[in-house]
């Protein structure tokens, strides 16, 4: 579902990404850690079409970036820490708005399935500058949902939110992965993603150092793992 | 893979999309009113403060008219295209539509048209109260249409450059800096055909200033059409 061969990501003089390798079949959840400045974010952003590479080949979903962009873009969800929501626009419109900018049909009908998902029916008619941040982030998973993507990017999605925001948004990550989708997803809190993803990978020093399903990790073994990919 | 909704994937109309942002502007705006408000603002105090500060004979009004009015516009309309891709970049929502799978070029030509309807509307409350304040009819046809078409040329050519300077540190300062050299054509022909207008001068000698208005609008569209894409993405 998405394949990255000696991914290179220059900013001027500054090199991100280092030859970085990464393929990920349909439907795993993989958990990108590392630490700050590894080029997470980088990754994620030209794995959305966002940033273009400098040298390499990126394909996600059959398609190649940045030449088909459009198609990446029509079969792929992204949530980042911010929102990316208007908050002048009620929850209904937020969502109506780039419903229509993804030409999705009946989409009244999947504004109303999406809202009911991520459990906002009641507020759909509040403007989302008087949302709580866990509300925000919970519509924001429904903004990346909403064209039922093939692949979803979440860029740290925990960031700012409370324990019963977290756990709640939890619940709903496991949703969008159980539906078969195929997620990656970066994060700091190594508890956290332990319970969600099905593949944890280390990103250091702009390559990928290492990667272990969670078969193989054994229980409560992942601060090992990663202490020991960056050591390493 | 369990198919959540039996959605289609056409990516959305060009002309949809450019609907849907120039939407997304409007109803933003009229809820907040943070741009038009500001806009506005600064717009009559500047023809306050010149109404206060020069005392003008009936005669040198017609000749300084154009000059205080696109002056003002000028500076008016760089606080509106800072803060229209200001609320864009501030909570990510350019990304949100980046994203999103339409063409780079039907964004720029949303924004650019909210922008344009901006300044319009700031234009639209202004020339009365200029009218009252300086005794001068401005509802002249001709002088409303160098005022779409300079608005227009402002409004293609800040889209893009304000889209730059957002994305930078020092935005509030840059885009200043980076649109008035670029955009000195545009103003000085809107200014001579505004002042021929109000002189009543023969139209033989209003018409060059209103092709270079034309020419410029038409270039600047066409240069941002091109280049947003690049803009934009990193």
């Amino acid at each position: 579902m998405i394949k990255v061969h000696k991914l290179i990501k220059r900013f001027g003089s500054k090199t991100v990404l280092r030859g970085l390798d990464f393929d990920v079949q349909a439907g795993e959840f993989v958990a990108l850690l590392g630490p700050n400045g590894a080029g997470k974010t980088t990754f994620l952003r030209i794995l959305a079409s966002l940033s273009r590479p400098t040298l390499g080949t990126v394909q996600v979903a059959g398609y190649s970036l940045p030449g088909q962009a459009g198609l990446v873009r029509a079969r792929l969800g992204v949530v980042t820490h911010m929102p990316l929501l208007y908050g002048e626009l009620s929850a209904e419109e937020n969502l109506q708005f780039y419903g229509r900018l993804y030409g999705i049909m009946e989409l009244n009908r999947r504004v109303q399935e999406v809202l009911g998902l991520v459990g906002l029916t009641l507020r759909r008619r509040d403007l989302v500058r008087t949302f709580s941040r866990g509300m925000q982030q919970r519509l924001a998973i429904g903004r990346a949902i909403l064209h039922d993507p093939e692949v979803v990017l979440f860029d740290e999605p925990h960031t700012g939110l409370d324990q019963d925001a977290c756990d709640m948004l939890d619940a709903l990550l496991r949703d969008v992965a159980g539906r078969g989708r195929t997620v990656v997803m970066t994060s700091h809190d190594l508890a956290r993603v332990e319970d969600l993803a099905t593949r944890f990978d280390v990103l250091s020093r702009g390559v990928i150092s290492a990667s272990i399903r969670r078969p193989d990790l054994g229980k409560n073994n992942l601060l090992d793992f990663y202490r020991q990919s960056l050591a390493g | 893979m369990e198919k959540l909704a039996g959605i289609n994937r056409p990516s959305a109309t060009y002309l949809k999309a450019i609907g849907s942002i120039v939407w997304k502007d409007l109803v933003t705006e009229l809820r907040s009113r943070e741009l038009i408000s500001a806009m506005l603002v600064f717009a009559l105090l500047v023809i306050l403060i010149f109404n206060f500060a020069i005392e003008l004979q009936p005669d040198l009004r017609i000749t300084i008219t154009p000059g205080v009015l696109w002056v003002t516009f000028a500076f008016a309309g760089t606080l509106g295209l800072n803060r229209s891709m200001a609320v864009e970049k501030d909570h990510g929502c350019l990304d949100g539509i980046l994203l999103a799978p339409v063409d780079r070029s039907a964004i720029y030509f949303g924004k650019a048209i909210s922008n344009l309807a901006f300044m319009l509307i700031v234009a639209i409350i202004v020339l009365p109260v200029y009218s009252i304040l300086y005794n001068i009819s401005l509802f002249n046809p001709g002088l409303l249409l160098v005022v779409l078409l300079g608005s227009t040329g402002y409004a293609a050519i800040g889209t893009l450059l304000s889209s730059m300077a957002v994305q930078t540190r020092t935005r509030d300062v840059l885009l200043p800096v980076l649109l008035f050299p670029v955009i000195v054509p545009v103003l000085l022909a809107a200014v001579k055909a505004s002042g021929g207008y109000l002189q009543n001068l023969p139209m033989n000698e209003i018409w060059p200033w209103l092709n270079i208005l034309i020419a410029y609008d038409v270039i600047f569209t066409a240069i941002s059409f091109m280049v947003f894409e690049f803009v934009v993405e990193e």
